[in-house]
């Protein structure tokens, strides 16, 4: 147990601290090697609006906006009171829907991206590791052919052209699907058994587009790793026994080759959140795609620099969650 | 080398159909040279045209040939991936190379740079600095900011066949007879993993033409510079699919289509002919 939690747990915990603390660094350092002062440019697009502010209230604004940013003091000062801050939970006020506070408008948003990476996630991982291992047992099946060359021709398509895609064509040639949101305007947000067939019916042309791009990787991932697992001893071994086929493929096959794929989903996460982003994006989805796309648009700067760095602590943590339980995976961690 | 290519050619499909795609893009990123339109300027066109003889993919909303400007935007966009790949293989080249070969407490803290880089989430960040470089935003600045999150992956790799090469005789010879470690990475250990590059390269470019979609869509690059993305961008901005001109969007979808295919087919393709168990699979031994 010991050297479990010493060779094991406290290595996870210094690698999780050690993203965060390079991510939120790079975040801090970003904006202040840019050579254009955030405040700066608030305030001449304030005085762009064509409004006649008065000096005094401009170095007033000035004052302000520089506490907010946190630019006060030396670089290193305004670093350790920026960890300060985010210690406390505090992300600032949002620009573009003052006085609101980063956090909460993140924390509306963060459901229903939680909600549709999570399904889109485990849907492709499980269906594409299933039929990987079933593509290298049958190499003769017709059907997995198929699926082969479909994985090798989407998955190099960026989030956004799939997405693009797959919208026009099931939203918009063929309307099965409605054309974007997570349910049509007007609607009362309540946990009604209506409202839930409503989002699910809105959500279900993301999921798929999500799912078809996420599969192909780990279909081919799987297929790679199984191909050779299928020739080993204990396989044939378990055929000549004359065990099931099911089992020999879900006992025998799938169960060695999952490990790297666990740790490929590991690796994978902070570039599915991205791909995630992309595609609300597209389809008008109000996660924090949507949120980070809106907040472009209204240069919203602090709620930029909030999702990023909201993005970084969460996506480690859940890398961080997943090593947690990545010894009911593998018993040579567990027995350690 | 010509060998190489008249094998692949024969012997696999996948190498086939990149190279007829691949020289599908090369032969329009190639016509810009020679377009009659300059892509700066709007309205030299009747606009929202339907694709037609004289216009082989439309004209836009904004009075512009659609084939034309593709043609601008798809050499733009190869020249932003080419220049991403450069500056991110440099990047990739050091951090493996030294990883590897000096091994130890240098390696324990590069690597646990570069897999939080590995697990970061690139976008938001990208997006942050996009946003706050907006104003001075050119193509060399979106290859250089984005070549920053490129290498880690490739790092990796790298460092993986250092180790091994360390253990080789020939890098003992080289130790006893005084190379010195600097010599040693650059002459006898590159050589070895420059396939590894070469392959990763192509990668590489697939993944920052395609985030410079994402970028370029959100408005966060220079939109009056042609590339795939900023296609997408103006089109979007016109609302192309509402007002029926379709083949705006189409264009740029389809190229990019194309355009990754093609490159995804050509890594594989490459990537297995540089692993030679692969390809002894493959002839069934």
């Amino acid at each position: 147990m010991h050297k479990f939690v010493l060779g094991y747990l406290v290595p996870r915990f210094a690698q999780w601290a050690v993203v965060i603390f390079i991510g939120v660094t790079v975040t801090f350092i970003i904006p202040r090697l840019s050579p254009n002062d955030p405040v700066e440019r608030q305030i001449s697009q304030m005085m762009g609006t064509g409004a006649r502010i008065d000096p005094e209230a401009v170095e007033h604004m000035r004052a302000a906006l520089t506490e907010m940013y946190g630019l006060k003091g030396s670089g290193w000062q305004q670093y350790v009171a920026f960890w300060g801050r985010l210690l406390r939970g505090d992300l600032g006020p949002s620009l573009s829907t003052f006085p609101t506070p980063v956090t909460s408008l993140i924390a509306n948003a963060m459901p229903w991206t939680l909600g549709l990476l999570l399904t889109s996630v485990l849907i492709s991982w499980v269906l594409g590791n299933i039929l990987g291992a079933f593509a290298s047992y049958y190499p003769d099946s017709r059907f997995m052919g198929v699926i082969d060359v479909l994985s090798q021709a989407v998955r190099p398509i960026p989030y956004y052209v799939w997405s693009l895609v797959m919208l026009i064509m099931f939203a918009y040639v063929i309307k099965i699907f409605p054309f974007s949101g997570a349910y049509p305007p007007g609607t009362r947000v309540a946990l009604t058994p209506q409202f839930i067939v409503t989002v699910i019916e809105h959500s279900a042309l993301p999921a798929l587009s999500l799912v078809t791009i996420g599969m192909g990787g780990w279909f081919l991932g799987m297929k790679s790793l199984t191909s050779n697992i299928i020739s080993e001893d204990y396989v044939t071994y378990a055929e000549t026994a004359g065990l099931r086929e099911r089992k020999i493929l879900f006992n025998y096959v799938i169960r060695n080759a999952l490990l790297p794929q666990v740790t490929g989903l590991g690796l994978q996460l902070g570039s599915l959140f991205s791909g995630a982003l992309i595609l609300e994006i597209v389809f008008g989805y109000p996660g924090m795609g949507m949120l980070t796309f809106n907040a472009v648009i209204g240069n919203d700067y602090s709620l930029i620099m909030g999702i990023a760095i909201f993005s970084i602590i969460g996506v480690a943590t859940s890398v961080l969650i997943l090593d947690l339980i990545y010894p009911l995976f593998d018993p040579r961690v567990r027995h350690q | 080398m010509l060998r190489v290519f008249r094998d692949l050619l024969k012997h696999d499909g996948r190498f086939r159909v990149a190279f007829v795609f691949l020289m599908a893009i090369l032969i329009l990123s190639t016509l810009s040279l020679v377009s009659p339109y300059d892509p700066g300027r709007t309205f030299k066109v009747p606009a929202d045209m339907p694709p037609s003889l004289e216009h082989p993919f439309g004209t836009s909303s904004r009075g512009q040939d659609i084939f034309w400007w593709m043609a601008f935007a798809v050499r733009n966009s190869l020249l932003l991936g080419l220049m991403t790949a450069f500056v991110s293989r440099i990047i990739a080249i050091g951090v493996g190379l030294v990883a590897g070969y000096r091994g130890g407490i240098i390696d324990r803290v590069l690597m646990s740079i570069n897999d939080s880089f590995v697990v970061m989430p690139v976008l938001p960040v990208l997006i942050l600095m996009s946003f706050l470089l907006r104003s001075s935003m050119s193509l060399f600045m979106l290859a250089f900011i984005m070549s920053l999150f490129g290498w880690p992956w490739d790092a990796r790799l790298i460092r993986a066949q250092v180790l091994s090469l360390k253990e080789r005789s020939f890098t003992q010879t080289a130790v006893y007879s005084g190379t010195g470690a600097f010599r040693i990475s650059l002459n006898e250990h590159l050589p070895f993993v420059l396939p590894v590059v070469f392959a990763t390269t192509i990668n590489n470019m697939l993944w920052s033409i395609g985030m410079e979609v994402t970028l370029s869509v959100l408005g966060l690059s220079n939109v009056t510079f042609p590339t795939i993305g900023t296609t997408i961008f103006w089109a979007n901005q016109h609302q192309a699919l509402v007002a029926g001109v379709w083949w705006w969007l189409a264009a740029p979808v389809v190229v990019a289509i194309v355009l990754f295919l093609g490159l995804y087919l050509l890594f594989s393709s490459i990537n297995e002919y540089i692993d030679p168990r692969t390809r002894l699979r493959r002839i069934g031994v």
